[in-house]
């Protein structure tokens, strides 16, 4: 029981990454209608500014200010990719069909890889560790590190200051309107290009929160570890429902604790597989997610 | 058009063919002897410092006049840690550079990939670090001169038990390499034979970075050391995840954790854990001794196992050339299967009828960031 406790403790922090990074999937296919696989590179990306804003900022960043500088500078910083990527690639194929920009996603995806493993060279480096995990604390007889309280406790701030933004702010009201039809919001005279351009901004954001927390949780940052995480996230948006953003969060979670679970229980070489065998399934039985509603097609 | 683009082809591969035979062409005055590593991608670590071993050797033969009369001429391929890029430089290394014999691998999978053009061709191939059974059955041009992965195991088992007074044991292995997998499977045998109990097995696989489901798993079973017979970028991480979830046993290991890579990232976490190894820094053997001080002099930085055994690799072979008296490749091959007693910088090797090496190993202990060197384990 107290194992099972443990291995649960253990899905928790990777369902809140998954959940982070789906967010921005989810997001994005919400205003546009795309998947955009250069999401995960987002990650990635975020990752590596974070490396190096501390190796910039040196014994510093382990002060709360420089902590603070490194999550800033690294959300900023992909907050500007992700305007980036919108703005030179997805914007001048917006129109066309929807395979087009599918493909253009996956080509934007391939340049930050190999973009990254040219930039940042392909050797995997070590993640300074500015929060310091050493605080080992023990609570009916799970050990809990304060990174894992710290990585719980950003993913749930985070969290729940997006529904504020998306419920309670007017931005939040014009992605909503967006997402549930753009060309009549712009009729109501929303500037959907600002909105969309925004919605890329802040899914990049999270993603670099979530690269930077991975960092710090794993130890280790490579230019391909937004592949699979990427991969995942986004069947974590799927199996929540797509476009639906508490689906995300709870997509992102159901994935980290059946990944956990399948390790736990000895099956170490299906941890990848668990999240595409769930996949199929949702697709099978549950095709609009578990939070998804589908939409009619109307003639 | 298809007439001229077949006259073109076939002017071609004639200058191909002339080119070749230019360079199979050997010099009178040089041996080429070839060597293949991993000098970039995934064990660069380990494929440059097995270069500089040879390097050094080769230095220091050409130095004092050579064999036989001749200079020793070193070519080197990278295989970037691939292992159909190491067959490929090994058919390079043959059929252009006309080498001799063949030095390399680090890695068991590329010297398993790269042996059977050796053979093919009867050119001997010396492997200095590949540690898996499996490598020098490829043929018998093929050797060796580290111990393989039964006795290594064997060696941790007993250090355990005899020295560290340890009777649980938790196992987590790399599934996806073959090192690992053997490693783990012949220390596990030889550790309950001497009386111990193995409370848990996990495994990952090559990639991974979040082992915390698998240590968790493990710490539930309370063992008093965990055996992590993997490469050192994983032992690192294994590590610093391992004292995160409050986990303090030590962790013990193999050869895979010879690499500065292993204390950069893991820091404190790796502090009194042990491992085995071909030889140790600190060795009062006067070979080793000597080979330290001039690698240190000539590389700025202390030699680590693999850049030992490079040179042993190399300095058995010109050992084995001056024997025979001849680079003729038969007689070569038997000169070097007849190698006994060669004082080397890794102890004193003998090639045993299975052409591996029978040596022993130490392990070593990490402290304050260094490796410590604790006992030498002779074989059975």
């Amino acid at each position: 029981m107290q194992e099972l406790t443990q291995q649960l403790f253990n899905g928790l922090i990777w369902g809140g990454v998954y959940a982070l990074i789906a967010l921005g999937y989810t997001m994005v296919y919400g205003v546009l209608r795309l998947i955009n696989f250069a999401h995960g590179d987002v990650y990635m990306v975020g990752a590596y500014l974070a490396f190096f804003t501390i190796a910039a900022l040196g014994s510093s960043a382990s002060s709360i200010a420089g902590v603070a500088t490194v999550f800033l500078t690294a959300m900023a910083g992909c907050a500007v990719l992700g305007l980036t990527i919108e703005r030179v690639a997805y914007r001048p194929v917006r129109n066309a069909p929807r395979l087009t920009a599918l493909i253009t996603a996956i080509g934007v995806s391939l340049f930050l890889e190999n973009g990254g493993q040219l930039l940042f060279g392909p050797n995997p480096r070590a993640f300074p560790q500015i929060l310091t995990a050493r605080h080992v604390l023990s609570l009916a007889g799970v050990s809990v590190s304060s990174l894992q309280i710290a990585i719980i406790a950003t993913v749930v701030i985070l969290l729940l200051l997006l529904e504020l933004l998306v419920h309670k702010t007017k931005v939040g009201m014009a992605m909503r309107a967006v997402s549930y039809n753009r060309s009549v919001a712009s009729l109501m005279g929303i500037n959907t290009d600002h909105i969309i351009a925004f919605t890329f901004a802040l899914g990049s954001a999270l993603a670099a929160v979530a690269g930077i927390l991975v960092g710090l949780y794993t130890g280790t940052i490579e230019p391909l570890m937004g592949l699979l995480p990427g991969l995942k996230a986004f069947i974590a948006a799927v199996l929540g429902g797509i476009g639906s953003i508490p689906g995300a969060m709870l997509g992102g979670f159901v994935l980290g604790m059946a990944e956990v679970l399948v390790v736990a229980v000895g099956y170490s070489t299906y941890r990848d597989a668990i999240a595409f065998a769930l996949l199929v399934l949702i697709l099978l039985l549950r095709p609009t997610g578990l939070l998804g509603t589908g939409t009619v097609e109307k003639v | 058009m298809l007439k001229r683009f077949s006259i073109a082809a076939i002017a071609a591969t004639a200058a191909v063919i002339l080119v070749t035979a230019g360079c199979g062409t050997k010099s009178a005055q040089e041996i080429p002897i070839g060597e293949y590593a991993s000098l970039t991608g995934d064990t660069a670590e380990f494929g440059v410092s097995t270069h500089n071993g040879i390097l050094l050797a080769v230095e220091e033969v050409n130095k004092s006049g050579g064999i036989l009369g001749k200079k020793i001429r070193l070519y080197t391929e990278d295989d970037r840690s691939d292992p159909t890029e190491a067959v490929t430089a090994v058919s390079k290394l043959i059929n252009q550079n006309g080498v001799v014999a063949v030095l390399g691998e680090v890695a068991s999978s590329r010297s398993m990939a790269a042996a059977p053009v050796c053979q093919a061709n009867r050119v001997p191939m010396i492997s200095p670090s590949s540690t898996n059974v499996e490598v020098t059955r490829k043929g018998d041009y093929i050797f060796r001169i580290c111990f393989i992965d039964p006795f290594q195991g064997y060696v941790m088992a007993k250090f355990a038990r005899d020295t560290l007074k340890i009777g649980k044991v938790a196992i987590l292995k790399d599934v996806k390499q073959d090192y690992s997998v053997g490693l783990a499977q012949s220390f596990s045998q030889h550790f309950q034979k001497m009386g111990g109990t193995i409370v848990k097995e996990a495994s990952f696989s090559t990639g991974d970075t979040d082992f915390r489901p698998q240590l968790t798993a493990i710490k539930a079973a309370s063992p008093e050391a965990i055996y992590v017979p993997a490469y050192y970028q994983a032992v690192a991480l294994i590590a610093r995840q391992a004292r995160d979830l409050g986990i303090t046993v030590p962790l013990l290991g193999g050869d895979g954790w010879d690499a500065p890579g292993l204390v950069r990232i893991a820091g404190k976490a790796v502090e009194g854990c042990y491992f085995s190894n071909h030889y140790s820094v600190d060795s009062e053997n006067p070979t080793s001794k000597r080979f330290v001080e001039a690698y240190t002099k000539r590389f700025k930085e202390k030699p680590n196992a693999l850049a030992a055994l490079g040179y042993d690799a190399a300095r058995i072979l010109f050992d084995a050339i001056k024997r025979a008296g001849t680079t003729e490749s038969a007689a070569l091959r038997n000169a070097i299967a007849a190698t006994k007693n060669f004082a080397g910088v890794t102890g004193t090797i003998t090639i045993d009828k299975d052409r591996n090496a029978v040596k022993p190993a130490v392990v070593l202990k990490i402290v304050n960031g260094k490796f410590v060197y604790q006992q030498t384990i002779n074989p059975e």
